[in-house]
């Protein structure tokens, strides 16, 4: 087996120094019963790397990926260019398999980079501080809203706009645990905080001020979550909001089928002793020189336990640095170029489809991502472009169809779109 | 080793490390003036790879030193996993897409899972969720709604005080409370005192989360009767499956008794801790819980693959989309590459590994529990301490040694924990150099003039000033700069 180092004399070596025959002594606590089974049977032996790697690339095969021809599905997961710099630094060796930085002589090039992390979304969320990442945007937003109801001691959660369904479930899931309402229809002085996705799941903008008024009036705080951060290259900050939180997936890290993305929470300085997760800080070291480290551990449920503001341990490192790469490459003109380009793809798609009958664009405004009505169902026109080589977008409410374009999208991907969509919304 | 300032101090105005197409100065359609502020720096590549390539040579890692972090179970994090899970037919695979052309990845989730069922000996399986401690709430939510289906709602879960900090906290965000059970003199579950807590309690408990094997490297030998009071007064044994590592391939956890476990994609089975995830915490459960596990669910008829999103009486979504697929990618290859009697080689050369370990450390350093340990041991710094040498002193001075320091201070039940876990993947060299620097380092405690509390030296910093840090943070570049104005 080639990843495991010793020789059956080795073995028998070590043995033999601590002082027993067979491997099973050092077993003797575990039940008997149970021991005699091993290797089991109804799995595979093991095989050698072409073997898996043949097995593995089988099941890729039997999938279409983004890169196969035309496609316009986003709704929380979207497909952006990786610059090449971005994976290949990722995987040295020193990032890819360093452990947690609670050594922090000898990690701060993890530290480091989750300094700029929080640098870099506190900047671009108009907040004064962030985290080192959080699962997806999902659970970020439910751990907004758990924050919220810590803050202000009140049980319920008002939604705004028109929030992504995953969020919606997840944040149900955890409120089952919680009690109080998570969907309550109006804001009231029992709601610990309102929620406001912007740009909304259909991919409207909303006004950020207005939300922020009705929270102040009633003291409630206000979460602004986005499930697509890089339109916040080309939208105000919503400095009003308490929390802004969501999904970074977009800026250097690949779908992977929805899976790790990045979740990001931020939010204004008085909070900051209140926040879930990690949080990485300045200080020096005994020589004086500016060093990083894990700061107000005691939030976390490694020293505080029972106490702890979330259970939150393993978050997704890895992807907050690929993050801060992809970040840095952009910078301050390029993330804001990339996003007015998504922008623009996405207006060239709508003027397209607008041209085609029975299309309606159901947005006002929007970022690069908006939603259409058709006069079929809008499942039945997602699988048969599905079946022309397309992906055409995320099918709801039977007639409607959210779309996205990106950087990825060319002129040619939508003119299929557009030829395919005649055709399958004419045929009956 | 060369410092780098952070990007925002190298930042030059017109800078750019991407070249992108031309926007055209159309009027925009979002409705808002667009932004003009955004405080990110300019840089190009070349400065870009040489400032994160200078920082990564500022950590330790486990393709560069030997990590022997206790219940963390740094392995080493085979590259063919790494080509596998880029494959474009993977990478760049949409979650919501047509159910017709993701058969690939719900086939790979499927495998994945019937690997597991394998493993565990548990019939049903969710892979939803992002890692342990998610893994760990998802469970904990199982177990409160079948309580509640049979109309029960018990409020208390127990907890040996050995646990990691994670399983209080998920109980506590699960609406429940918590109840210590102590740890006895032999390194296990007092179960005495555990036998009292279910007298006392009975039926007003919902469960037991027991780490197994135990964070003092031993395994529960009264597993079985735990989960057999458990059971009689209708309660669950939850089992931490953050150790999986030890018995993986060996035993199947559901010999034991327990009920649900969770597993951590990122330890036993070697997916890249990254430097603080993306982990993986898949949830094995019994027959009777399995219709309480979370959506989305992966149907496997007639040789089609589907997607279940909603199921009466499941506790619903735990996050979007359907878990960390690229870590399924990595977990899958490597069972695949180690195979039954691949993985039953890991279990075993864990536990040979540490008791190796334990053999020749417990001769210097004090051994608060006998052995033999499972896939890690616990020391501490008893002795040292009269010497004025404490777990930290000895942990810093591991560096100075290139060795990664072991976890210290846990577990909590005993004072200056050093828990030290050297995986199956080190060679006995490795080994025998770890004793040796353990062994000179324990030497030179009773020794005077060593100043320990200047140690490391040798590492890329010297100790860092954490009280600092905590007592007025500086968590961004602009807080950074907003405190060297004032001053």
């Amino acid at each position: 087996m080639r990843y495991l180092p010793h020789t059956s004399h080795v073995v028998a070596a070590m043995l033999q120094e601590i002082g027993v025959d067979d491997i099973n002594a050092l077993f003797t606590h575990i039940p008997a019963k149970a021991l005699h089974k091993a290797p089991f049977a109804g799995l595979p032996k093991h095989q050698n790397e072409q073997e898996v790697g043949r097995n593995i690339a089988a099941f890729a095969e039997k999938n279409r990926s983004a890169n196969q021809g035309s496609f316009f599905l986003g709704a929380g997961c979207y497909y952006h260019h990786i610059p090449a710099a971005v994976d290949y630094l990722i995987q040295r060796s020193e990032f890819l398999t360093a452990y947690t930085p609670y050594q922090p002589e000898v990690s701060q090039g993890t530290l480091t980079t989750m300094f700029e992390f929080q640098s870099y979304i506190a900047a671009l969320t108009g907040m004064d501080v962030a985290n080192a990442s959080m699962y997806d945007g999902a659970t970020s937003m439910v751990e907004a809203a758990l924050m919220a109801k810590r803050l202000t001691k009140r049980p319920n959660i008002h939604i705004a706009t028109p929030l992504h369904p995953h969020y919606m479930e997840t944040l149900a899931t955890y409120w089952h645990n919680q009690g109080g309402e998570y969907c309550q229809a109006e804001a009231t002085t029992e709601t610990a905080c309102i929620i406001v996705q912007n740009p909304d799941f259909y991919g409207n903008m909303h006004d950020i001020s207005k939300f922020a008024e009705k929270a102040q009036e009633l003291s409630a705080k206000l979460v602004v979550v986005t499930t697509e951060i890089l339109s916040l290259g080309l939208l105000p900050a919503p400095t009003d909001a308490d929390i802004v939180c969501g999904e970074a997936q977009s800026i250097g890290v690949p779908m992977a089928f929805g899976g790790p993305g990045l979740g990001f929470f931020a939010c204004k300085e008085p909070y900051m002793r209140h926040m879930p997760g990690r949080l990485i800080g300045e200080t020096t070291d005994l020589s004086g020189k500016i060093t990083y480290c894990l700061t107000l551990n005691t939030r976390e449920q490694h020293i505080r336990r029972e106490k702890a503001t979330s259970n939150i341990c393993t978050n997704v490192g890895l992807c907050a640095l690929a993050f801060t790469i992809h970040a840095s490459l952009l910078g301050k003109n390029g993330f804001k170029s990339l996003a007015l380009l998504n922008h623009q793809k996405a207006c060239a798609l709508a003027d397209a489809l607008q041209k085609i009958q029975n299309i309606t664009l159901l947005n006002n405004t929007f970022f690069n991502e908006f939603t259409i009505q058709i006069t079929k169902n809008s499942q039945y026109i997602i699988d048969k472009l599905a079946q022309k080589g397309i992906i055409g977008g995320y099918p709801v409410d039977s007639d409607k169809i959210v779309l996205a374009a990106t950087e990825c999208t060319t002129s040619d991907d939508i003119d299929h779109l557009c030829i395919a969509l005649q055709e399958v919304l004419a045929h009956d | 080793m060369t410092d780098t300032p952070l990007l925002y101090a190298q930042s030059t105005p017109g800078l750019c490390g991407v070249d992108l197409p031309e926007t055209s100065p159309a009027p925009v359609r979002t409705g808002v003036p667009s932004r003009d502020d955004l405080d990110l720096p300019e840089v190009s590549e070349p400065q870009i790879i040489r400032h994160f390539t200078r920082l990564s040579q500022m950590n330790y890692s486990i393709d560069t030193h030997f990590y022997p972090l206790g219940s963390c179970t740094m392995k080493h994090n085979p590259r063919l996993n790494e080509q596998l899970a880029r494959l474009p037919g993977f990478a760049y695979v949409h979650p919501l897409q047509p159910e017709s052309t993701v058969q690939g990845s719900l086939a790979l989730i499927h495998t994945l899972e019937q690997w597991l069922i394998q493993l565990t000996g548990l019939p049903k399986i969710t892979l939803n969720p992002a890692a342990g401690a998610h893994g760990e709430l998802t469970g904990m939510m199982m177990i409160k709604k079948a309580h509640k289906k049979r109309g029960k709602s018990p409020t208390f879960v127990l907890i040996p005080d050995s646990a990691h900090g994670t399983n209080p906290a998920t109980a506590i965000m699960c609406g429940y409370q918590t109840l210590s059970v102590p740890t006895g003199n032999d390194g296990m579950v007092d179960l005495s005192a555990f036998n009292q807590l279910i007298e006392q309690y009975g039926d007003k408990i919902a469960a037991f989360m027991l780490t197994n094997p135990n964070t003092c490297g031993l395994f529960e030998k009264d597993i079985q009767k735990i989960a057999k009071s458990l059971h009689n007064i209708g309660a669950y044994l939850y089992m931490d499956g953050a150790n999986f590592n030890a018995i993986v391939g060996k035993i199947k956890p559901a010999d034991l008794g327990i009920d649900v476990m969770q597993m951590n994609l990122h330890k036993t089975f070697s997916t890249p801790h990254g430097g603080g995830g993306p982990g993986c915490g898949p949830v094995a459960v019994t027959e009777e819980l399995g219709e309480f596990l979370p959506v989305p669910r992966v149907i496997h008829e007639n040789g089609h693959y589907s997607l279940e999103k909603n199921a009466e009486n499941s506790i619903g979504r735990m996050k979007s989309f359907h878990g960390h697929f690229g870590m399924f990618v990595r977990a899958l290859a490597y069972m695949m590459s180690h195979g039954s009697d691949g993985l039953q080689a890991v279990s075993e050369g864990a536990v040979l590994n540490a008791n190796y370990l334990f053999h020749n450390l417990k001769k210097h350093y004090h051994a608060p529990f006998p052995g033999p340990c499972m896939h890690e041991c616990l020391l501490t710094d008893k002795h040292q301490k009269k010497e004025g040498v404490s777990t930290l002193d000895i942990a810093k001075a591991l560096i100075d040694e290139n060795f990664h320091p072991f976890t210290m201070y846990f577990p909590l039940v005993t004072s200056g924990s050093m828990l030290i876990e050297p995986t199956e993947t080190e060679d006995k060299n490795t080994l025998d150099s770890f004793i040796e620097a353990m062994v000179k380092i324990a030497e030179k405690a009773p020794k005077k003039g060593e100043n320990w509390a200047q140690k490391p030296e040798k590492a890329p910093r010297q100790r860092a000033d954490e009280v600092q840090a905590a007592k007025q943070p500086i968590l961004t570049w602009q807080m950074s700069q907003k405190k060297a104005q004032t001053k």
